[in-house]
């Protein structure tokens, strides 16, 4: 981060003080420091809500295979609501409702990882679903054969295998809480969105910054690419 | 000494009854083949012996040990059934090493110097020594199919369960692998094998028995089986397949 400032400021104090461009990268070394406050926080609520995403997602996708009756409705009920509804209404309804009926007390950064966790885990619990269920069932049939229990089986066949199978959807789904941050500006979480916004209420220069706060998500979304093309590559090695 | 005894065993997928009234022993050390046509309930009734099938009804005894009883430890009795599927299902994410010791060594039957060694002497036996360390995608299915029978042994069962084990193969591969099952028999495995290789059910059984419509129809040593068959269906089977 600092090489890039660095080199931001290089090229804005070379430029002639009075062009376009020079102006534009004097506006970009102005913003950066806000932005890269909202940029920590936008990280910060991504690697968290995945983290615990993808807990809260196995436990789902678990109970879902179960053969109890109880903990199939749970998981289908979970599903049906997280998906049925869009997520500035969870948002909104944790923030501002939960909160304000049973009085409880939380930040908007707690109630934002707590409504992307649960989005992330319930589709994230429908990608495992589909992973385990993609593996022959003689892989099981086999493992059962020799002895071993079923959840050792689970462990060491099923779902290792099932794991590389995920990794495509699971990054896309990474994607998209990444980008889903953005919505939680709605409860005054200062991440990369509300910056901008807070931003261009100040100076009405919605063009460039909207611009350069997209770029940002840009880069981000490629850096996380980057690194799932790497694990998946290690992987089938 | 018997080594599995059935008892009227059903089993119903629905409505459909796939076995009707199963009455089997075999002894220790004997090689049974089931022969029969397609849908007659062979490979059904060979994974109730495991209960990879949950019978709907009669008793299954393996090694003294009622699978059907509901306080039995089938992981337990399992260990000591080997199983041999027409597919081979190798586990493709390990190399064939650590898919013959996954087993031994997870259920504590041995350390992993143990079981690598064992695995070793498996795989000389079974004549892919050289591919231990090779993953199942690079094999063909003839070895596949060897790796899978290694894999069974080495958890040392004292019953061995083949499902049509050369139907997947290509022909030039059967051989390999009924040689390599010709051998566990002349080494006294009791062995009950699903199999449309009727050669191979001549040469090796001790005992064929011909399924058809969920019912066992016909049994006895290959002489009498295939040299005089005494019921209809059986002589139509033959006159089919030979």
């Amino acid at each position: 981060m600092g090489e890039f400032y660095t080199l931001i400021s290089v090229a804005a104090s070379n430029a002639e003080s009075q062009s376009a461009i020079g102006e534009f990268f004097r506006y970009v070394v102005n913003i950066t420091p806000r932005l890269f406050e909202g940029l920590k926080m936008t990280v910060a609520m991504t690697v968290l809500s995945l983290i615990l995403g993808i807990l809260v997602g196995l436990v789902a996708c678990f109970f879902s295979l179960s053969r109890n009756k109880i903990l199939n409705f749970i998981s289908g009920a979970y599903l049906s609501l997280i998906r049925g509804t869009p997520l500035m209404i969870q948002a909104l309804f944790i923030y501002f409702g939960i909160t304000g009926a049973l009085g409880l007390r939380i930040t908007n950064f707690q109630a934002s990882v707590l409504v992307l966790m649960l989005n992330a885990g319930a589709y994230l619990s429908e990608i495992f679903r589909s992973g385990i269920n993609a593996i022959n069932k003689g892989q099981m049939e086999a493992a059962r054969s020799l002895g071993l229990p079923h959840g050792v089986a689970m462990r060491k066949i099923i779902l290792p295998q099932a794991f590389r199978i995920v990794i495509p959807s699971v990054t896309n789904q990474f994607i998209i809480t990444l980008k889903d941050t953005s919505i939680l500006s709605v409860i005054g979480v200062s991440e990369l969105m509300r910056q901008s916004q807070q931003i261009v209420a100040g100076n009405f220069r919605a063009f460039e910054t909207y611009a350069i706060v997209g770029v940002w998500y840009y880069i981000l979304v490629i850096i996380l690419t980057k690194l799932f093309r790497l694990l998946e590559r290690r992987l089938s090695e | 000494m018997t080594k599995v005894k059935v008892e009227n065993l059903k089993k119903n997928f629905g409505k459909l009854e796939v076995l009707k009234d199963i009455n089997l022993e075999v002894k220790e050390g004997e090689v049974v083949c089931l022969i029969g046509p397609s849908g007659s309930g062979k490979s059904t009734f060979l994974r109730c012996l495991n209960k990879l099938e949950e019978p709907t009804d009669g008793t299954i005894i393996v090694d003294d040990y009622d699978l059907t009883a509901k306080s039995s430890d089938i992981n337990k009795i399992r260990e000591n059934i080997g199983m041999v599927f027409q597919q081979f299902n190798l586990f493709p994410h390990l190399s064939v090493m650590q898919n013959i010791m996954l087993a031994p060594v997870d259920r504590k039957r041995m350390t992993k110097e143990e079981a690598a060694e064992k695995a070793k002497k498996l795989l000389s036996v079974v004549g892919l020594l050289e591919k231990a360390d090779q993953y199942p995608a690079s094999l063909s299915g003839g070895q596949q199919q060897r790796v899978a029978i290694a894999r069974a042994l080495a958890m040392e069962p004292d019953i061995m369960l083949f499902d049509e084990p050369t139907s997947a193969l290509d022909p030039e591969m059967v051989g390999e692998v009924l040689e390599v099952m010709k051998k566990l028999a002349a080494d006294g495995m009791t062995m009950v094998v699903v199999t449309h290789e009727m050669g191979f059910a001549r040469e090796v059984a001790d005992r064929v028995i011909f399924m058809d419509g969920g019912y066992i129809v016909e049994q006895g040593t290959p002489e009498e089986v295939f040299g005089n068959p005494q019921n209809k269906r059986t002589q139509d089977f033959l006159n089919k397949v030979l």
